[in-house]
């Protein structure tokens, strides 16, 4: 593999062909993140220049689902940065109790370790059997994995620390039942999330709900697609319904900044004006 | 020839190499530098604003979409990578580690070599893993300048060295060293 310089074109003439072949829209993406993943998958498949990975792409169905893979990062935890779980709990309930019916939606929830963690302080605050929780992510494979709710064994002392630190009180590990190198999580966490693919640069206004949670999804997305999917998510909340975002990206540069109120600055949690 | 940015990655003795550094570069310190120094992820930003008090120059953790510019000292945050896109602005991601790290060297160098080509200065200072390897030899073969610290004159030795196995670089000098060839270069800077 040689180190040649892949140019930007090259780039989104390859990002053209999946977006025309396969329907999926990565041109608005951080141009350097594609660019890393294209010449991973490029070195893997032992391919010399980014026309053979174009052509390969288009050609081989196969690999172009694997390349689609490596552009969706769908690395997450449970319970990730524990002072925002903290605020939840202590800015964002209060709010979400007075509802007869809680509805909230986790937009790129890749693998559901996020939702899980959601439904967690819902059932302990005792509102979880009014709650409904969307969980999307364009991703089916990590959708699928989600809807399993089977998780390495070996990642849960790391989140039973971030459970802890984010005010949990009770036994992190009664929430699921251990089995071998895994971990089942509880049916009674599972039954009110409803898993769907849903995607947020070519799909449309997914329910109306009180709570969105979309953290680390906009990271990769240039300004004007955050601004796009800003906007769906504010025709997609309630008056005074709360926007989570992750805890490096804001409202700043969006139309939506004067939409908002900011309820924890540090934290990114924004609640929608009347 | 002319740079527009420093590149510097640094990780077990980072803390002091750092400040060590801060204290001597002027303020009329031009070009900008983007530093990766590995830390635990749940670390905050205090340290850099503890360093940023004792230097001369503007040191700040780096925005997503943040545009470089000149004049200022930009960190990566704990637990995300820092790739700089083309158009010299930052992204942030949370992809997987990259040897072991997040952020990783490696993503920062690699994506500046493509951003800066041979405008690009990259720095592999103290440190204990592996890193920066494949970063400072991409810079190496877009035509950027490389420095790596003299292992003798680290906290830490590996990180340099493991540099030295993969390339030549144009300087092998101690830290104060490095300091003064940064502050030469900038100087013959035209603006
Ligand atoms: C890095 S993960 C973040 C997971 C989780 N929200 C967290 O913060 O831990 C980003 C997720 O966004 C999803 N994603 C990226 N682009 C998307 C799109 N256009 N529509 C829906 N999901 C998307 C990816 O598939 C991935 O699962």
């Amino acid at each position: 593999m040689k180190y040649n310089d892949t140019s930007e074109l090259e780039i989104s003439l390859l990002l053209e062909a999946v977006f025309q072949k396969y329907g999926y829209d990565f041109r608005q993406y951080s141009e350097a993140h594609i660019r890393r993943r294209v010449i991973n998958r490029m070195a893997m498949a032992g391919l010399e220049d980014i026309s053979q990975m174009q052509s390969k792409v288009l050609k081989d169905e196969l690999f172009a689902s694997e390349f689609l893979q490596d552009l969706s990062i769908t690395v997450t935890e449970m319970f990730r940065d524990s002072g925002f779980y903290r605020s939840l709990r202590e800015n964002v309930l209060p709010i979400l109790k007075t509802y007869p019916f809680i509805k909230i939606w986790h937009a790129g929830c890749a693998s559901g370790e996020e939702a899980y963690s959601m439904a967690i302080i819902m059932q302990e605050e005792g509102l979880y059997d009014r709650t409904t929780i969307y969980a999307t992510d364009f991703n089916q494979q990590a959708l699928n994995k989600a809807k399993e709710g089977i998780f390495s064994n070996s990642m849960m002392k790391e989140y039973t620390s971030n459970y802890q630190l984010s005010g949990g009180k009770e036994s992190f590990s009664s929430y699921y039942t251990s089995n071998y190198d895994n971990v089942i999580m509880n049916q009674s966490l599972k039954k009110n999330i409803v898993w769907a693919n849903h995607n947020l640069v070519t799909d449309s206004v997914f329910a109306e709900v009180h709570l969105i949670l979309c953290r680390n999804v906009l990271i990769y997305f240039n300004r004007n697609l955050q601004n796009k999917v800003q906007k769906l998510f504010y025709n997609s909340l309630i008056n005074g319904g709360i926007l989570c975002l992750g805890s490096k990206e804001g409202l700043r540069f969006t139309d939506f900044y004067e939409a908002y109120t900011e309820l924890d600055k540090k934290q990114r949690i924004f609640k929608k004006k009347y | 020839m002319s740079y527009e940015a420093i590149v510097i990655g640094v990780s077990l003795g980072g803390m002091n190499a750092l400040k060590i550094m801060f204290s001597l570069l002027p303020k009329n310190f031009n070009t900008p530098i983007i530093i990766v120094q590995h830390l635990s992820p749940r670390s905050d930003n205090q340290w850099i604003k503890i360093l940023n008090e004792k230097s001369n120059l503007h040191i700040k953790e780096a925005d997503e979409k943040e545009k470089i510019e000149k004049g200022n000292v930009y960190i990566a945050p704990a637990n995300y990578h820092l790739p700089i896109e083309k158009n010299k602005t930052f992204s942030l991601t949370i992809n997987e580690r990259v040897n072991f790290a997040r952020p990783s060297i490696d993503v920062l160098f690699e994506s500046a070599a493509e951003a800066y080509k041979n405008k690009l200065i990259g720095i592999v200072l103290t440190g204990s893993n592996k890193d920066g390897t494949n970063g400072i030899k991409r810079i190496q073969e877009f035509g950027g300048l490389t420095i790596i610290q003299n292992p003798e004159t680290t906290e830490s030795s590996y990180m340099p060295i493991s540099a030295l196995s993969a390339i030549r670089p144009d300087y092998i000098l101690s830290l104060e060293e490095i300091i003064k060839v940064l502050i030469k270069i900038d100087k013959q800077i035209i603006r």
